[in-house]
This record gives structure tokens, C-alpha cells and sequence, in this order.
């Protein structure tokens, strides 16, 4: 019984984390979760215990985003096997909305996941709600996602993909795909407009659906003519279908020749090194709004020195939040 | 007195089987003798599901629910002395019909006659096994391809039979609504029918024999005057598509042909011998209208609720039957409601209801798209969720469950044991040597030749019966045989419905008191209550564990549910990834004691033994009292209808394997 509720030991944890044991990955994202103070004292030890080299180097984060029911978990779930194949090890994190009456969830994306799963499947999956979050994630993603980076070579995020213009994921990934559904104009009429992000690798599933997966994928080729990601990627569009397996072989290589990219480009680590400021900076928007960023010096000079400095983010987080509320007060 | 004249009466059957052929032809033999006048066979899950009975899948399961069928030495058992030329026998099943309509065929062979003269029925809807009764196996383009098959060969070779029984029993059963039912059946039958058709398999001329062949199963709820409408909605809507999208003149070949089992969701586990009313007030919405009335009835018991019934339960149910049909006046009569204007009015609105819901279908894409979305089991789900929360309000009111709960101790149930009959315990290991025996005697050579046959047809468009009635004769097995087109066709999960949007309206003082503690109790545990709704072994029955599920959601658990038939390992697997605070598992099909065993092992393999572990479902009395001393913590049964009070539960039980204070304080 006690052994349920005393903490582990985050420095034990880290490295049986790391040595890809599962039970203990379980735990860690159980620790990280859990919002107690000692818990968060002892998460943040954990991270900081985590093999720092491998966060920033190692293994491939890859966010799944789109619309609801456009077949983002049927084609993790078409992904998986080709991984397994190639004998992967593969981490997931499912985010599924949560009811805002009553903060209850389903977490429904595991069963489609498992679609393809006759049992044999390795493939370790946790799912999230969204508490409340906007852009398709939860606070808890991103935390997560080194503890799962650390014990596997593909960790996956699917979003809650709750409107097309959410692409937060972006911000907290290597690589990530946009799944379209065919037919429907909307993402790409945001994409146009300039409101939705690009993503690296725009998807459009259901193509045995026919003609209007075929149209949806013209339409966006053109659209992508002029697409180029900051970086300088040309964004590749491409149609699959999770149903019959067309297409999913090529779409595992398309990502993992972007992966191949940012290391070619030395982007990856740069990449990473800013996930944990874009973190800390959306805990302090959803928590103090604007008027809070500006208070802490705006969000230029607080990324870049979010991004320069060590140590657990929670840390950080909770010294910024500790400094904004002490300068609230003494401005009331 | 002048004798009148009577009509003829239904056919009478009594849905059962247990434990082994053998003793399953004993019982069927006794209950012809009893009066009834053709079979029902219930076979058991491992049979249902395409398993030999030394799968692990099958273990616990084997002979349980009913006979365990696993080759041609079996079936012609199960049929000994009984000429099967000269009976009428209906088979629930449905993933493996083809393969137990080819081992019949092969067994009438060996009997001395020919297909032609066999009459019966093979249940054989698929579809809506995605929806409710759970033995799927393929996914739904191959099922549509059997099903096909199955019509297109007796069509051909055994004219009387009747291929597809096409079911809204088990929507109803499932929550459905009069109009659902109406409508999802006959967009199924739709759906059959020009699957046939596209098939090219039946001459255009035949194809009036084909839609004269189909069939249906429906159920009858409490409701009766509702139900008897809406038999008699069927009957015209039937008529009406038969004629207008088939083109069908003969009108005997549009007539709506139907058996029945009445409505068994609304039988009690509290005060039991209320059922028996139920059951006979059922009864008569199915055979009042002489225009609409069943060609064949059975009848649950009167201990539905209970467990499986014993030989003098079902005898009991048959005898109702035979009061009604034998000593009343009824079958004396011409249509007693024609020119009703009430009863007219009432199967109009059922008719524009069922239109429009048939259009929304339509409107999906068809009944194969909206069972792949999960358009219709979200509409199932949604209409059982109503059903309980009606029942919770006691706007719905079920005597002896939810109002006049008081009541004597009843003769009928003695204290601390449940009278239900009991398969003995030793039928699976007999089963297996059996089948261990038939497998050393047969000709492998002959076997694999056949198996290789069906593979092959599988693969091209050739009708399936055949290749399945050859591999009958060589001595292939059930689970061969449905594995060989698990190869071929691949395996299928369909949506659970359970995404359902929930309406607000201003929640009740007891469900805000729910939700608070939820929520605290998460605070106070770090992070939000989680609980993963499991459902482990071969059983379909799904509502509960939907119902628990999309009822904790909505006092704010996260809820993990994966749908049914898992391993006890794939659950263990997803209570450690998952981080859950709490395992419930659902069994309803009596294999509880084994499957709560397993998961206690893996779970323990998994360093998760002090995760709470609760059981709900069709647990007998003294079986509870054996769960509750493995280290179960709660056992949930029917007569917990009041799911407030099981959520208020599962927060203290949580509460308490996490040393906290529960809120609630028990008496011991
Ligand atoms: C509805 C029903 C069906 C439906 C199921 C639809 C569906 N998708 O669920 C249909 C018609 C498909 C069906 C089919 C069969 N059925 Co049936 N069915 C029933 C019936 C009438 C009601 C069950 C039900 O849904 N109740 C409503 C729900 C809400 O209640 P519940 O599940 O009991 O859940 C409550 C509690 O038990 C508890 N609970 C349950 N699970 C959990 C889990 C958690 C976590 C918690 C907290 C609580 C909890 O809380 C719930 C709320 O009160 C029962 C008899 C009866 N009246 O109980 C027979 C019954 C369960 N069926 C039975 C049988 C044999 C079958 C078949 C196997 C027959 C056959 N040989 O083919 C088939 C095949 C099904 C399969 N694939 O496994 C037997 C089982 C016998 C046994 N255990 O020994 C029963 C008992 C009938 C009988 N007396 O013969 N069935
Ligand atoms: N026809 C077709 N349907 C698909 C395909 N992939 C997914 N679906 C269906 O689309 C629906 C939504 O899929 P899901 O993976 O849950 O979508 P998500 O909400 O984006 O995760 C389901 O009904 C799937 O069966 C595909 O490639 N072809
Ligand atoms: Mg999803």
C-alpha cells in the first residue's frame, strides 16, 4: 500500500527511464502529472536527471494534428506497424478533449490505436485530456514527451485537433503533420490566408475515398507552391489512407527524411532547446494573459533568456509566476 | 360444444444449450417431447468467435453460454436421433454461420438427406453484431460477403431455409427506441439486398425468391400497445420497400416475415418473479394483430437477471406460450385492430420516424458507413444513456427496482444462493480431450487440401459454402476454419459509441455532490481520478460497461475503455500506461471467476497489485463472496441500478487504497 503514495526516488527514476524500463516510464508520467508540491520538487528533479544529451539529440518527436475524424489516430495506428517493422520502439501521447462541465474525459484514441495491434504490439501509449487547454494539448505534453524521448526512438503527440488553426504541436515537436480530410476546403483556405502555421508535412488521408482526396491534394500542392517553413523545408503534401495501408510506408520515410533534415541542418537541438521557453511562455499567457508577459518584461527578452537559462522548467515556471505575483502586489 | 376454428399457432422455441452436445441433444430431445415444435440452438462463445475450445481465448468461456460446437463429430451429436429433415432449427450465429450452416448441411448429408428438405434458420446478421451483440470477427466488407454468400447458396440448394434473420432484437436490447429499431433493421436488410443483388450471384428473375427469403428478428418491449405498432409498421414499411426499391409483385414475397424473443433488458434481478408479467405482457405485442403476428416466439425466464435458466425455468416460459395459444380465444379472430384509428395513428408516426432516421443513414453514407463512423452506436448509446437517467430520476418506473422495492422473502430464491442453473465445471477439459480425440482420427491430408481450398476461395469472389461444406466433411475445425479467413480478410474493432455528447440540464444535488468529491479527491491525490472500464474474455454484453462509462465521465473521471474481448494482458497493459486509479471490470457472461484470476496475475506481473480491482455484472451471490475474498473491492450486480451511489463508491474505494479518509463511512 505505501508504495502507492511516497514518491519515488526521481534519480532512480531518471535512469531506469532511460534504461527503457515501462513500469517505471508509467510512474514518471504519473510523477509529472501530479501537482503536489513535493511531487513537483520531485519531477523537477527527475528531468533534471534525465540524460540531457539524448533529450537534445536523440530520437524524433513528431506531432500529429487536424481536424477531428480526419484519421489522425487510425494513421498513428497505420504508423505503428510500419515502425514496428522497422523495429522501432514507439511512445505515444493521445490528447483527447476534456468536458468542460465536469472535466471529465474520454480517452477514446487508444482503441484505434491498437486497430492494427494482434496483441503483439510493444508500442506504449498515454493518453491526456486537454483540462481546459486551448491549442490541442495539455500542460502535461510537453514534460511528458522527455520522459518518453528518453526511452524510445519515435515518440508521437496527437493532438485534440479541436479547429484547424491550432498548431501548437508545432511548437513543441521536430516534425509535424497536418492530416487534412478530404473535401473539406477549410485548412486550406486557412493555410492561404496566412492564419494557420505550416506544418512540415501536410497529409491527406482516406485516399480511397477517391476523387475528393484526389482534389484536396491538388488544391493544397498548389497552395504549398509558395509554402516554405521558416527554416527553409519545402513542405512536402502527399495522400495516404489508414484504412488500406496505402501510402504509409512513403509517409514514415517523408517524415523521417525531415528528421534527417534538421540534423543535416544542425536544427534539431536549436529546435528542441526552444520547446521548453514556448512551454514556460504558454503556462504564463493562460495563466496572467498578456498584461502578465509585459509585466515580466515582454516576450522577446523573456524567451531569449528562457532559452539561455538551465534547470527544471517547472522551476523556472514557478519563478517567474512567484516574481509576477510579488510585483502585483506591490503594484495593488 | 362446435369446435372453432383456430389458426394455426407460432412456432414455439426455447433458445438453449450448455456444457456439451451431448448433453445439449438430451435436453432438446426432453423438450420436444415437452410440446415445443422446433430448436434453438445456443452455442457458446469460443464457437460465436471463431475459436477452438484450447484457445486461450476460449478459456472459462467453453460450454458456458451455450454448446460448444468445434467439428462434424460434435454437430452430429448435438443432433442424434433427431431427423434433420424433419425439424425446423434455428442457429443464433453469426461470424461462423457459414461454417455451422456447412457442418448442418454435412451432418443432414450423413444423415441420409439432402439439402433441399432442411428447414431452419441461420441468424447470419452481421452487422448488427457491430452494434450490439459483439461476435464479429471480419471486418464489415467481408461480413456483407458472407452474409451474401450464406442468402445466395440456400437460395439455390435449400429453398426453405431461411438465410438471414435480419435483427432489431438486440437493438433494443442494446437502448434502442421503437423507430431506431425499425429503422437500423431495415437499413440493414437494405443494405443485404443490394449487396445480393451487386454479387451477380442470383439470376435477376430469382431475385423476388431472395427478398421472400429474408427474415427478421425483433424484439418486444414492455411498452406493449407501442410494440404491437410497431410490428405492424414493419409489416407495411416492408411492403413498401420490397415494392418500391426491388420491384418485387408476388405479395407473398413482400410479406414481413419475423420471429421474436421479447424484451429481456427490462427483467429484474430484485423481486424476480415480477418477470414473468413482463414477459407475458410482451408476448402479446407480438401476437395480438393477426396481420402482424410472429411465425416464431421464445421466451426469456422468468430468472433472466439471475444467470442462465435450468430446464424448469425455460419449461415455464414454454408453458406461457402454450396457455396463450391453446386456452385463450385469440387465434380464433381476424385482425382485432384493423380500423383502429388510434392504433393507425400511432403506426403512422412510428413509419415517419423510422423515413426519416432511415434517411439520416442514407444521408451517412449507408448502414456500413455509419457503423464505421459510429453514427449508429452513438445514437444506441445516447438512447440507453436517456433510458438510465429515467430510470435514476424514476421518471421510468420499474417495479421492484426503482418504486414498491418492498417485499417479502420470495420462495422462488432462497437466501444466500442463486437459482440458476450451474454448467459443470469439468465441460472444458472434456471438450478439449474431445477434441484432441476427433483431431487424431481425421485425415490431415484431406484437412489441409481443404483448408488450402477455402483459403483460395476466400480470395476470389466464389461463394464460400461449398469450400466450408468440404472442410465439414474432412474434419476441419471451427477454429481452422475461421482463421483460415482471419488470414484472408484481416479483424475488425468497431467505434463504442461512448463519445457521446452529454446535455446539461441543471444538475441534481447528488450528481454536483459526485462531481465534487471527484474532483477533490483528485486534488488531493495530485492529478484527476482515472479509471480504465474493462471488458476481459469473449462477452459482448457491452451496455453496462458503456454505461459506467459515459456515466463517470460525466461526474469527471477520465475514463479509458478499449471496447470488448480483451486479454486479461492487454488490460493490465493499459492500466500501467494509463497511470489509472482504479480497474473495473465488466463480465456478464459468466467466466468472472477465471478472467478475475488472470487479471489479478498479469496485474501483479505488471507491479500494479494494489490497484484497486471492482467486478459488475451477472454475479451469483456465492461466486461475489469468492471475488470479494480474492482482494476484490467491490462487486456491482443488476439490482445496483442507482449508478450515483456505485460513483460515490468508486471515489471512496479509491480514497481508501490511497490512505485517504473515505467520505462516506460503511457499516461493517
Ligand atoms: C442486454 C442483454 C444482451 C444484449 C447485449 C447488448 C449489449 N451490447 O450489451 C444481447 C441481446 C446482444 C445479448 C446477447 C447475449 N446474451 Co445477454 N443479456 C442481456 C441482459 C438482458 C441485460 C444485460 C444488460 O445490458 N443490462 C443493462 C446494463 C446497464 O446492466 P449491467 O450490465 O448488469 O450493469 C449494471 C451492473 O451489473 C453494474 N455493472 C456492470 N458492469 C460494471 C462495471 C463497472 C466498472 C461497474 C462499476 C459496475 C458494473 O452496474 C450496471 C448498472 O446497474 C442480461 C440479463 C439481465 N436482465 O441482466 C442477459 C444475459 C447477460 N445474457 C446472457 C447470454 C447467455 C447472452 C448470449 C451469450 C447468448 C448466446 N449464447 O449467444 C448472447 C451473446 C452475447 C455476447 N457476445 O457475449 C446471459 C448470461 C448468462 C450467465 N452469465 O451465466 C444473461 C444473464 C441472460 C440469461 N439469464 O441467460 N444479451
Ligand atoms: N475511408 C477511410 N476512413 C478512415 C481512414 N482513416 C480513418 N478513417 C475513419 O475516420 C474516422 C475517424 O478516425 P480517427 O482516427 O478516430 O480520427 P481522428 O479524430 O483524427 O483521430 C473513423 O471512422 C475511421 O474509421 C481512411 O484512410 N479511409
Ligand atoms: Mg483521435
Amino acid at each position: 500500500m505505501l508504495a502507492r503514495h511516497a514518491l519515488p526516488d526521481p534519480e532512480a527514476l531518471a535512469a531506469a527511464v532511460a534504461a527503457r524500463d515501462r513500469a517505471a516510464l508509467a510512474r514518471s508520467l504519473n510523477l509529472l502529472d501530479d501537482k503536489r508540491p513535493q511531487a513537483r520538487r520531485a519531477a523537477s528533479r527527475f528531468l533534471a536527471t534525465l540524460p540531457g544529451e539524448r533529450l537534445n539529440t536523440a530520437g524524433h518527436l513528431i506531432g500529429i494534428t487536424g481536424p477531428p475524424g480526419a484519421g489522425k489516430s487510425s494513421l498513428t495506428s497505420a504508423l505503428i506497424e510500419v515502425w514496428r517493422r522497422r523495429q522501432l520502439a514507439v511512445g505515444i501521447l493521445a490528447v483527447d478533449p476534456s468536458s468542460p462541465l465536469s472535466g471529465g474525459a474520454l480517452l477514446g484514441d487508444r482503441l484505434r490505436m491498437l486497430a492494427h495491434d494482434q496483441g503483439g504490439s510493444n508500442v506504449f501509449i498515454r493518453s491526456l485530456a486537454c483540462r481546459g487547454e486551448f491549442g490541442g494539448l495539455s500542460a502535461e505534453v510537453w514534460p511528458m514527451s522527455l520522459a518518453m524521448l528518453a526511452a524510445f526512438d519515435i515518440v508521437l503527440i496527437e493532438t485534440v485537433g479541436v479547429g484547424q488553426k491550432e498548431i501548437d504541436i508545432s511548437k513543441m515537436s521536430d516534425t509535424t503533420c497536418f492530416v487534412a480530410q478530404p473535401a473539406s476546403g477549410d485548412s486550406i483556405q486557412f493555410l492561404k490566408a496566412g492564419i494557420m502555421e505550416v506544418p512540415h508535412i501536410l497529409v491527406v488521408n482516406k485516399e480511397d475515398m477517391g476523387a475528393a482526396a484526389r482534389k484536396t491534394l491538388t488544391e493544397l500542392r498548389t497552395t504549398l507552391k509558395k509554402q516554405i517553413d521558416p527554416d527553409g523545408w519545402q513542405v512536402p503534401a502527399l495522400s495516404v489512407s489508414a484504412t488500406t495501408g496505402s501510402g504509409i510506408e512513403k509517409l514514415a520515410d517523408v517524415i523521417d527524411s525531415h528528421r534527417r533534415w534538421l540534423t543535416e541542418h544542425q536544427l534539431l537541438a536549436t529546435r528542441r532547446k526552444r520547446f521548453q521557453g514556448e512551454w514556460i511562455l504558454k503556462r504564463l499567457r493562460e495563466e496572467f494573459g498578456r498584461f502578465g508577459i509585459e509585466q515580466l518584461g515582454g516576450e522577446p527578452l523573456l524567451f531569449e533568456s528562457l532559452t539561455q537559462r538551465q534547470g527544471s522548467p517547472f522551476d523556472l515556471y514557478d519563478s517567474l509566476r512567484d516574481q509576477f505575483l510579488a510585483n502585483w502586489k506591490r503594484t495593488t | 360444444m362446435e369446435k372453432t376454428k383456430r389458426d394455426k399457432p407460432w412456432l414455439m422455441r426455447t433458445y438453449s444449450g450448455y456444457a456439451s452436445a451431448r448433453v445439449s441433444n438430451e435436453l432438446y430431445r426432453t423438450n420436444l417431447a415437452k410440446g415445443q415444435t422446433g430448436l434453438s440452438v445456443a452455442f457458446d462463445l469460443p464457437t460465436q468467435t471463431g475459436y477452438d475450445s484450447d484457445h486461450p481465448l476460449a478459456r472459462g468461456e467453453v460450454g458456458k453460454v451455450g454448446v460448444p460446437i468445434g467439428n462434424i463429430g460434435d454437430m452430429e451429436t448435438l443432433f442424434e436421433q433427431i431427423p434433420l429433415g424433419k425439424m425446423n432449427t434455428s442457429m443464433t450465429i453469426n461470424a461462423t454461420a457459414a461454417w455451422l450452416l456447412s457442418l448442418y448441411v454435412a451432418v443432414a448429408e450423413r444423415q441420409g438427406f439432402t439439402p433441399v428438405q432442411l428447414e431452419g434458420t441461420t441468424q447470419n446478421d452481421i452487422i448488427k453484431e457491430y452494434l450490439s451483440r459483439g461476435t464479429y470477427i471480419y471486418p464489415p466488407g467481408p461480413s456483407i460477403r458472407l452474409i451474401t454468400d450464406i442468402i445466395c447458396y440456400t437460395v439455390k440448394n435449400i429453398p426453405k431455409w431461411n438465410p438471414t434473420n435480419i435483427c432489431s432484437y438486440h437493438l433494443q436490447e442494446a437502448g434502442a427506441t421503437p423507430v431506431q429499431e425499425l429503422a437500423y433493421a431495415l437499413s440493414t436488410a437494405i443494405t443485404v439486398l443490394d449487396a445480393v443483388k451487386e454479387s451477380g450471384q442470383v439470376n435477376p428473375e430469382d431475385f423476388e425468391q431472395v427478398v421472400g427469403r429474408i427474415s427478421f428478428f425483433v424484439n418486444a418491449g414492455i411498452r406493449f400497445v407501442e410494440e404491437c405498432c410497431k410490428m405492424r409498421a414493419f409489416v407495411e414499411l416492408w411492403d413498401k420497400i420490397t415494392r418500391e426499391r426491388y420491384g418485387v409483385q408476388d405479395e407473398k414475397m413482400r410479406r414481413f416475415r419475423y420471429g421474436v424473443q421479447v424484451n429481456s433488458l427490462g427483467l429484474t434481478e430484485s423481486q424476480p418473479e415480477n418477470n414473468v408479467q413482463r414477459i407475458v405482457l410482451e408476448m402479446l405485442a407480438v401476437s395480438l394483430s393477426k396481420n402482424a403476428r410472429a411465425r416464431a416466439v421464445q421466451l426469456p425466464a422468468w430468472n433472466e437477471a439471475l444467470g442462465l435458466p435450468r430446464p424448469w425455468d425455460q419449461q415455464w416460459a414454454l408453458r406461457m406460450q402454450q396457455v396463450l395459444a391453446f386456452e385463450t380465444d385469440l387465434l380464433e379472430y381476424g385482425d382485432i385492430f384493423d380500423g383502429s384509428m388510434v392504433i393507425q395513428a400511432k403506426v403512422d408516426a412510428l413509419i415517419k420516424g423510422a423515413e426519416e432516421e432511415m434517411a439520416r443513414v442514407q444521408e451517412n453514407g449507408g448502414m456500413i458507413p455509419a457503423i464505421e463512423t459510429g453514427y449508429v452506436k452513438r445514437q444506441l448509446v445516447t438512447s440507453h444513456t436517456e433510458r438510465m437517467r429515467a430510470i435514476e430520476r424514476g421518471d421510468l418506473q420499474i417495479v421492484g427496482l426503482n418504486c414498491y422495492k418492498e417485499t417479502a422473502p420470495s420462495p422462488l430464491v432462497s437466501e444466500g444462493e442463486s437459482s440458476i442453473m450451474k454448467v459443470d465445471p469439468n465441460a472444458e477439459r472434456e471438450q478439449i480431450e474431445r477434441l484432441n480425440a476427433f483431431k487424431a482420427q481425421r485425415n490431415q491430408a484431406e484437412v489441409n487440401a481443404a483448408l488450402a481450398n477455402l483459403a483460395a476461395v476466400a480470395k476470389t469472389g466464389e461463394n464460400i459454402m461449398p469450400a466450408s461444406i468440404r472442410c465439414a466433411h474432412a474434419g476441419v475445425t471451427t477454429g481452422e476454419w475461421s482463421q483460415v479467413l482471419r488470414d484472408v480478410f484481416g479483424e475488425y474493432r468497431p467505434p463504442t459509441g461512448i463519445d457521446i455528447s452529454l446535455q446539461e440540464e441543471s444538475p441534481s444535488a447528488i450528481v454536483k455532490l459526485v462531481r465534487e468529491r471527484v474532483r477533490s479527491t483528485g486534488e488531493e491525490l495530485g492529478r484527476p481520478l482515472r479509471i480504465l472500464v474493462g471488458k476481459p474474455g469473449l462477452d459482448g454484453h457491452s451496455n453496462g460497461a458503456e454505461q459506467i462509462a459515459v456515466k463517470a465521465r460525466d461526474v469527471g473521471f477520465e475514463i479509458v475503455y478499449e471496447g470488448i474481448r480483451l486479454t486479461p494482458q492487454q488490460i493490465a497493459k493499459a492500466a500501467l500506461e494509463e497511470g489509472v486509479h482504479l480497474i473495473g471490470l465488466s463480465v456478464l457472461s459468466g467466466s468472472h471467476l477465471e478472467l478475475a484470476d488472470e487479471i489479478f496475475k498479469e496485474l501483479g506481473k505488471a507491479g500494479l497489485a494494489d490497484i484497486p480491482v471492482i467486478v459488475g455484472g451477472i454475479i451469483p451471490v456465492e461466486d461475489e463472496r469468492v471475488l470479494l475474498s480474492q482482494g476484490v473491492a467491490a462487486v456491482y450486480t443488476p439490482k445496483n441500478i442507482d449508478m450515483n451511489t456505485i460513483m460515490l463508491d468508486l471515489v471512496d474505494i479509491i480514497r481508501q487504497s490511497n490512505g485517504l479518509q473515505p467520505f462516506e463511512q460503511k457499516a461493517a
